[in-house]
Formats: C-alpha cells, sequence, structure tokens
C-alpha cells in the first residue's frame, strides 16, 4: 500500500533507538554508526527486522548521519545503498503480516547554520539533497527528517526532499525541556513552517521521555491539521554505576505514549534507548485503537523562528516603517547599505508592540533581489517578529521566501492572471499567507461589490494551486478619501463582506486613507476603529503613532479582548507622555554644554533630545564640531588614561551615534557627508567574531570618518574588491583566532596587491604588535581609540 | 568507563566583579545599571548543559592515549601525567545568548559588550560548577581543564572531542570550519582525574 493513504487510515508504527543497540553490539564510542551499514550488515537487518517482528510499519534505515559533510560522495552512495538494502531485506525476513515500509532517515548536519554557525542555508539543502537522491535512487518508500533542533536546518532538509523527489515526508523535531527547540522555536512555530511547506506529517522526538513530551504533543495537536508524530526516549537518562540508564520501564513507556494516541497522535515509535520490546509493548496495548480522525483546524498562522503569529478576534499590527516610501532617511541607508539603520527600525517597532514586520526595500537603483535578502537575513539574525515580505519583484520574493526561516507573509497578489501565475506557485512551495489585494487587469473597482467579485475569482485560483482560503489574506485597498469622498466607505464594505460572507481574514494599509490631508493621525486612527469594527484582521500602520496604538489598545480593551484592561492600563501612560511630548520643551537649558555632559554620561535618549533643541538654532556642523567631537575627545582620553573604562567609552559612543542620528535626518542636503577618509572594515575570513570590529566601527563614526562595514567571515577577494571600489584609505581587519591570521594576511597581500594607496590595521583578541608586522600590517591597534588615532593621523598627512 | 553523560545544571550565582573584570572595567552606576539590565535579560534565556565521558588516560612522552583516540602535546601530557582516567566534556549555555550579542552588536556595542562578558563568566561558572559536582560525586580531586589551543594541544583535537562526545545532538555545541564553536558561550576540555 502507498504510505500517504495508508498513514491516513491508520495509527502508523515506527521503530525504536539504533544506537543503544549498536552499542550492545559492539559499537565504540566516537565510532560512526552509519559504516555498520557495510561493515555489520547483518546486524543492522537483524535489528530492523527485530522492529518489523516487534509490529513497526516503518523502519528508519540507519543513515542518520550519513551526508555529504562527513562522508566522500563514494563512501555516501556506498552507506545509503547498503542501508536501505539492509532495511529492505528486513522486510521480507520479518514474518509479521502488517503494512511495512523502509524510510530514508536524515538527521541533521551536526553543523550550525549562518548566521549563528557557518553552513550556509543553501549549502545545506545541498547537502540533504545529495542523501535524499541517494534514498531515492535506491528505492525507500519514504523519508523521515529527525531530531532537527533547529527550524532553519529543518526547512533546508524539507526543501531539499520537496526538490528531488514526490515521496511522503514526515518531520520530527527534538525539543528540549522548556518544550521549545534548541534555537527557540515553540511547536506552533513549527507546525506553521512545516505544513505550510507540504509535510506529511510533523512531530517531535528524542531529548525526552514521553511523560515530558507529552505537552509537545498537545500543542502539536492543538495546531497540526495533519498527523502527529511522537518518539520519544525511554525516559530520562540517569547515571547509574556510570551506566546510562533510562528511568521508566517498558509498560511505563507503553502506557504513556497510549495515553498520547489516544489524544490524537498517529505516528509512534521510540528513540534513544527503546528497544523491540518497547514497540511491541506499544503495538500490543494499541492495537485495539481506532485512529483519531484528523480535522483542518483552519488557522491563519504566520511565524518566525521562535513563534507563531495567529489570525484572531484581536487585531494584528504590521509595522510599516520599513519601507523607502517618502521617507529620505531610509532611501540614504539603503544607497548606503547601511543595514544597521533597517535593523534599528525593525527592533524600535517591535519595542511599540507589532506583531509582524513589513519588509520593503525596493528602490529604483539598487538590486533588490541582493538587498531584500540582505534585510529578511539581518532582520530574522536578531528580530523574532514573523515579516511580511513586501516585493513587487518576483526573483526578489522568491530569493526572500527561500531564506526565510518560518512561514512568512507574503505582500501581495492581486486579481490579474499574471500576479497569480507568479505568486501561488511560491505560496505552495515556501508556505506562507499572501496578502491578496482586490484589484485586476481593470484596476481598482469603485464599488464593494466588484471588490468581493475579485476576491471570490482570486479563492477560485488558488484553490486550483492546492492553496486553501486560509493562506489568504484579503485587502480591500484603503484610497485617499481627499480624491473621492466614497472611497472610504466601499473599501470598509467590501471588508465587512469578505470577512462575514467568504470567512477570510482581512488586512489594509491603513494610511493611505488620509493622504493628502491635514492631521491624517486623526483620520488615520478613526478609519482604523471603523475597519476594525467592520472586521479587519490586521493593519499594516506606523506603530510610532499615539493615535493609531491608542485605537488599538482601546479596541481591544472595549471589544472583551484585553482581560482586566491589562494591556490597555500599561499602555495609558505611554499615550500620556506622547501628549506631553508635543507641548514645546522650554529651552532655557544651556543645551550645548548638556549635550556634551549627556554625551560623556551616556544618555542617548537625552543626546538625541538636546541634539533636536539645539538644532533650532545651531548649524549641524557646529554642534558636531562645538560638542559631539569635544565631549568625544573627553572620553577618549579618559579611556587612554585609564580613567574611563571600555563599557562607559561604548555608551558615550551610543550616546554621540544618537545625536548624529538627529543631524543626519534634519538635513536635507547632502553637506552633512563626512569628506573625511573612507574605511572598510571587516572580520576576516572563517572567523564569525565581530563585536570588536562593531566597538572600532561606532568610534570610527563618530569621529566623522565614512565606514563601510562588510561584516564577519568576510573573503580577501571581496575586502580587496571593495578597497577599489569606494577608494578606501584604510582597511580595518578583525580576528579573534589564531587560526583565522593566515586569512588576514592573505587579505592583506591582496591589497597591497590591488590597492596599494590603501592602508591597512588590524586588531582583535589574538594580534599582538608582533604579529602585525609578521603580516605586514601598516599599524597594530590595541583598541578602537587607537584605530581612531591613527585614522586621523594619515588624514592629516 | 565510555559512558557518555549528559548534565542539565541550575543557573550558578552571578559573579558581577567577574563579569565587570571581563568587561574590560568601570564600577560606575551606568554601568551597573546596563549589568543589571543584562543580568535582566539572560535570565531565562541560558541553559547551562554539560556532556561528557571519562576515558582511561596513559602518557607517553609528549603522547596521551585515551584508548579510543590519541593526542600529541607535551603540555597535555605534563599536565595528565599522574592520571589514569580523564574526562572529556563539553559545556554550553546555549544559543540564545549569540541571538542577544548579535542583535545589541547592531543597536548598542555597550551592551553587546556586556552580554559578552557575562557569556564569558557564565560559561566558566558553569564548567566550575560541574568540576565540583563530579569530585564531590566520584570522590576524587581534579587537574585543571585543559582545553583545545591551550599551549602545544592542536586545534583540531576538537574533531575527536566532537566525535566522541556527539556534542551536536547531545547539547546542541557545533564546531565550524576553523574550529570555532557555536554557541559561541561554550569549552570543551580535558580533566585529569586524581583518585584520593
Amino acid at each position: 500500500m502507498n504510505f500517504k493513504k495508508y498513514l491516513q487510515e491508520n495509527v502508523v508504527y515506527l521503530d525504536g533507538g539504533m544506537g543503544t543497540l549498536l552499542q550492545a553490539n559492539g559499537l565504540k564510542p566516537g565510532e560512526l554508526p552509519e559504516l555498520w551499514n557495510i561493515t555489520h550488515p547483518d546486524v543492522i537487518t537483524k535489528i530492523h527486522t527485530d522492529y518489523f517482528n516487534a509490529g513497526s510499519n516503518v523502519v528508519c534505515t540507519n543513515t542518520f548521519g550519513a551526508n555529504s559533510l562527513k562522508f566522500d560522495d563514494k563512501q555516501l552512495e556506498d552507506i545509503i545503498m547498503s542501508a536501505v538494502f539492509n532495511a529492505k531485506n528486513a522486510t521480507t525476513k520479518s514474518d509479521g503480516s502488517q503494512e511495512k515500509f523502509v524510510a530514508l532517515d536524515i538527521g541533521p548536519t551536526g553543523k550550525l547554520l549562518k548566521p549563528l554557525g557557518d553552513l550556509d542555508f543553501e549549502d545545506a539543502v545541498s547537502v540533504f539533497a545529495k542523501t535524499v537522491k541517494l534514498g531515492v535512487k535506491y528505492g525507500v518508500d519514504l523519508v523521515i527528517i529527525e531530531t532537527m533542533n533547529d527550524s532553519y536546518e529543518t526547512k533546508a532538509a524539507l526543501l531539499a526532499v520537496k526538490e528531488n523527489c514526490d515521496l511522503p515526508v514526515i518531520v520530527s523535531n527534538a525539543y528540549g525541556a522548556d518544550g521549545k527547540l534548541m534555537t527557540g522555536a515553540t511547536p506552533a512555530a513549527m507546525v506553521a513552517l512545516l505544513e505550510g511547506m507540504g509535510a506529511d506529517a510533523i512531530g517531535a522526538n528524542c531529548s525526552l521521555g514521553p511523560k515530558q513530551l507529552r505537552v509537545v504533543a498537545e500543542e502539536l495537536l492543538k495546531n497540526a491539521s495533519i498527523p502527529v508524530i511522537l518518539k520519544p526516549n525511554a525516559g530520562l537518562p540517569k547515571s547509574v554505576d556510570g551506566k546510562t540508564v533510562f528511568d521508566i520501564t517498558i509498560d511505563e513507556f507503553a502506557d504513556e505514549l497510549a495515553d498520547i494516541i489516544k489524544l490524537g497522535v498517529r505516528v509512534a515509535g521510540g528513540c534513544c534507548g527503546t528497544t523491540p520490546n518497547y514497540i511491541k509493548a506499544l503495538t500490543e496495548k494499541t492495537k485495539s485503537f481506532s485512529p483519531v480522525a484528523l480535522c483542518d483546524k483552519n488557522l491563519t498562522v504566520v511565524s518566525s523562528y521562535t513563534h507563531a503569529v495567529k489570525f484572531d478576534k484581536s487585531p494584528i499590527l504590521i509595522g510599516e516603517r520599513i519601507n523607502p516610501t517618502g521617507k529620505k532617511r531610509f532611501k540614504q541607508a539603503l544607497i548606503e547599505n547601511d543595514i544597521d539603520y533597517i535593523l534599528t527600525e525593525g527592533v524600535n517597532q517591535q519595542e511599540k508592540g507589532v506583531h509582524i514586520l513589513d519588509v520593503n526595500v525596493g528602490l529604483p537603483d539598487i538590486d533588490e533581489t541582493a538587498m531584500l535578502k540582505s534585510a529578511v537575513c539581518e532582520l530574522q539574525a536578531i528580530i523574532d517578529l514573523p515579516l511580511q515580505i513586501d516585493t513587487a519583484d518576483i526573483t526578489a520574493m522568491e530569493t526572500a521566501l527561500r531564506r526565510y526561516n518560518g512561514k512568512a507573509m507574503i505582500n501581495s497578489v492581486n486579481g490579474k492572471k499574471e500576479s497569480m501565475e507568479a505568486i501561488f506557485p511560491l505560496v505552495k512551495k515556501y508556505g506562507g499567507v499572501v496578502v491578496a489585494l482586490t484589484l485586476d487587469e481593470n484596476g481598482i473597482p469603485t464599488t464593494a461589490n466588484e471588490r468581493v467579485v475579485i476576491a471570490k475569482n482570486i479563492l477560485a485560483t488558488a484553490s486550483e494551486y492546492g492553496i486553501d482560503k486560509k493562506d489568504i489574506v484579503f485587502d480591500t485597498l484603503a484610497m485617499t478619501i481627499s480624491a473621492d469622498s466614497s472611497a472610504a466607505r466601499a473599501t470598509l464594505d467590501a471588508l465587512h463582506t469578505i470577512k462575514t460572507q467568504l470567512g477570510c481574514h482581512t488586512s489594509l494599509g491603513v494610511s493611505n486613507v488620509s493622504f493628502g490631508l491635514p492631521n491624517r493621525d486623526a483620520v488615520n486612527s478613526t478609519f482604523f476603529a471603523m475597519a476594525l469594527s467592520n472586521g479587519l484582521s490586521a493593519a499594516i500602520m506606523n506603530p510610532y503613532s499615539a493615535e493609531m496604538m491608542k485605537t488599538y489598545y482601546t479596541f481591544n480593551a472595549l471589544n472583551n479582548l484585553d482581560e482586566n484592561c491589562a494591556n490597555y492600563i500599561a499602555h495609558a501612560d505611554d499615550f500620556a507622555t506622547t501628549v506631553q511630548a508635543t507641548t514645546p520643551v522650554k529651552a532655557e537649558l544651556n543645551c550645548s554644554s548638556d549635550l556634551q555632559h549627556a554625551i560623556i554620561k551616556g544618555f542617548k535618549d537625552k543626546a538625541a533630545e538636546l541634539t533636536k533643541q539645539l538644532l533650532a538654532n545651531t548649524k549641524p556642523l557646529d554642534i558636531v564640531n562645538g560638542d559631539i567631537i569635544p565631549a568625544l575627545n573627553t572620553v577618549g582620553i579618559g579611556f587612554e588614561n585609564k580613567t574611563v573604562y571600555l563599557p562607559q567609552l561604548l555608551m558615550s559612543a551610543e550616546a554621540a551615534k544618537s545625536a548624529f542620528e538627529v543631524i543626519k535626518s534634519s538635513v536635507t542636503t547632502d553637506n552633512s557627508k563626512s569628506d573625511k577618509a573612507t574605511i572598510i572594515i571587516a572580520t576576516v575570513h572563517g572567523d564569525i567574531h565581530d563585536i570588536g570590529k562593531n566597538i572600532v566601527k561606532l568610534l570610527l563614526q563618530n569621529y566623522g570618518f565614512n565606514v563601510i562595514d562588510l561584516g564577519k567571515d568576510v573573503t580577501a577577494d571581496t575586502i580587496a574588491q571593495n578597497a577599489i571600489k569606494h577608494k578606501a584609505n584604510i582597511v580595518c581587519l578583525s580576528a579573534l583566532m589564531t587560526t583565522t591570521v593566515p586569512a588576514m594576511q592573505e587579505t592583506i597581500d591582496l591589497i597591497k596587491e590591488k590597492a596599494p594607496h590603501c592602508k591597512t590595521i588590524v586588531g582583535g583578541a589574538v594580534l599582538t604588535q608582533e604579529y602585525a608586522d609578521k603580516i605586514g600590517a601598516d599599524k597594530y591597534a590595541k583598541d578602537a581609540m587607537e584605530a581612531v588615532r591613527y585614522a586621523e593621523e594619515i588624514i592629516a598627512r | 568507563m565510555n559512558n557518555i553523560i549528559i548534565k542539565t545544571y541550575p543557573a550558578p550565582p552571578i559573579n558581577k566583579k567577574e563579569v565587570l573584570r571581563y568587561a574590560g572595567g568601570g564600577n560606575d552606576d551606568n554601568t551597573l545599571k546596563l549589568l543589571e539590565e543584562c543580568i535582566k535579560e539572560i535570565s531565562n534565556a541560558l541553559t547551562y548543559k554539560v556532556c561528557y565521558c571519562e576515558l582511561s588516560s596513559k602518557t607517553n612522552k609528549d603522547i596521551c592515549d585515551f584508548d579510543i583516540f590519541q593526542v600529541k602535546s607535551q603540555n597535555l601530557a605534563t599536565n595528565l601525567k599522574d592520571c589514569n582516567k580523564v574526562i572529556v566534556m563539553g559545556a554550553t549555555v546555549g544559543i540564545t545568548l549569540d541571538r542577544l550579542i548579535a542583535k545589541y552588536s547592531r543597536i548598542s556595542p555597550a551592551k553587546a559588550l556586556i552580554l559578552q562578558a557575562l557569556g564569558a563568566e557564565r560559561i566558566e561558572a558553569l564548567c566550575d560548577t560541574f568540576c565540583e559536582d563530579i569530585k564531590k560525586s566520584l570522590k576524587i580531586t581534579l587537574k585543571p581543564r585543559f582545553s583545545a589551543g591551550y599551549g602545544d594541544l592542536p586545534l583540531d583535537t576538537q574533531n575527536s572531542i566532537f566525535t566522541l562526545l556527539n556534542l551536536p545532538k547531545n547539547i546542541g555545541l557545533t564546531l565550524n570550519d576553523s574550529m570555532l564553536m557555536s554557541p559561541s558561550k561554550s569549552v570543551t576540555a580535558f580533566i585529569g582525574i586524581q583518585e584520593v
């Protein structure tokens, strides 16, 4: 029988532990178990056969670590060929009469993916793809991805399976005692990601016993519309007389698991410490159970690498600030490839309370695909909010969705045939909730009814692609009332009909409604309230607007969505302070010396506020030269004299940066741009530490240098190319480990050859003057201030 | 012997003085305030996991023979001179701290610096806790921890340690191509056992 069909109608029994049994047969610690497929085929076949005899429907090939990072191509093929042969052999050797399947077992690579580790996402996909292709070649019935403790690596593995075969694929993760993956994902987040990408079953295995994994199983069952897997260890390990034993008996294991099968788990087996006897007890105890029917949970949900965001009664806020439209400072950041600016916008919006971040980095003169990919990767490295990928460029969209660590919101598709043909295949492949605009080849209809007709057409077409309506959120298009006074009404009526009659969730770019009007906040927030009453599920909005946030908290409080009005009360003070801040502050203080004081003391917010006040009657350049630089010098000299310590130096530098940021965003002409030297900074190839590099960068920026940060783990070639391209005066290189010093030398050699005009500064934990001399650096800087002083000296020459 | 054990510990008490020392000094109000902020932020973010295994140990000149694998290092051999047994261990405080450090190094280097220092103090505290635990439970004394990269012990000894202990699977500790560990606040080491 076909596995998918069998899975729909039955409880499927997997096998139990392999490692424990191999050790009992003489496998030494550190020995690679996969090689036993070749050296001990009889042992492996016997274990598989014992599991089939115990009642397993599926045995997993002994290929947990069989990947191209550990074995060369020839070895890998031999291992997988033998492993599949051993398992298939067992299907005929066993006298069990149940349905039997062989699953290609894929475990984690043992490497952590970038940016936390050094394995690139696409490289991970390629590694898994090799294993998958071999499994398919030797005829497995299905694929099991298991014991994955990172959502991103799980995605890479599933993508590799989906791109290389049509076999059924079931996916199981290793959850910790906190109910999350090692890298932070909750069960709900994993369901969103994996179900979205088309896994046939999802679940949990390893790390804990059935008792501890019960909570995880319950969470999975609550969220998944597809079968749930549970393959726990034989309890928790404990050490008795120097031997690891597990803390529950075979019967306890089977009882616990039987209880969980009653709750709805459809695929069950054992992991570390379990043996054929555990599986036998399990199958015997549960053979009379009829499988709990699967049901569609009908959830509209997006996810990040940590958590899922569900569309429900409480409105969802989608931060709109990562978007260059109408924002001069943002455009400048994009042109200068200033990712830190984008990240700061992300962090600030998160602090304001948005649930999802819209990411739009489209500008005519930049490579949008590269920029969007980089923005998505950088944002998801440090911010745990789901992202809404916002682009009209299909290549950019696919690149970003591929790299996204979760189930993204996709902005957007519309009723045009061309748009649906481009976007729906991406939604199907990568998963996602897509925003559908109610417009088509004839433009945006003026009436609500016509917009609803387009919505119906979009739903019908989506279903042809196998996309359910729960994964579509309709945007009925807010248009400005300054051009057409009936515009808001049409939007709201269409919204209401779609929510109540089509049963779909909705979203609006709220701010559009007030375009061209004065005091837009007032119009926006009232429209927001009206839309919420008409069934708006999510709003793309400006979270810095106190009016909008007021509406949000008040709406929840008034709609029984905020128990004891707790959230409203917690934020009521924010509204009050915003009101105060809009009243003019008397500038009776001596702002100039106050600014110096704020920077020296490291008060970020105060430094920004004082700079704003100073700008009213002081030239930007005078503030820089009269206050910021003198303050920095005071701190810098203190640091050099050891009266100021590194943390204080950095706090001052951050305060100075926030003052600079105010100046930058206020200056309309380009005369703020530094005419000082251009400096390139990077951590060299092979090294992923960047804290020291970031400290040096911050200080150089403070002193007005034009700093181009190439990031960490940067090849010599990239650094040299950028030195030429930007006509850099200085290149700063950082390395932390002795092993990466050769990469530094290689970089310096290449710079000397390709960009001889460039001076090189080196620094980092491992470096000394002696090392620096040996590798031919122009300068060894023992700390950030020394790098600044040297840079100033070079410019003075 | 040869049995791989995984342990999870509760958070050891934080030695703030030590954190500030790692951060490059300073105990003014602002720095202390920042430190408190960081301590609060990591309070639920860290895990304290150790994976270890006891091996037999013989030394002959600069060869350390652990039966399962051998290492060539005069310094380690000297360290293990009187020991018949050695503990090979890997410890980590988990990946969440790396994310926090990455986040703040982009938006607040001062905070990133303190978090970095805090991480260094945390992992050392975990290793100390582990050693105390082993000393007490096995009634033995231990030699100082000795890690790959110390003295003449080659960095690529990490490969043997990682394969032996299966650290990626057991405690989520991975090794990259330059022999750096992720999570970054992690330690692997040999610890000589001296029977009392």
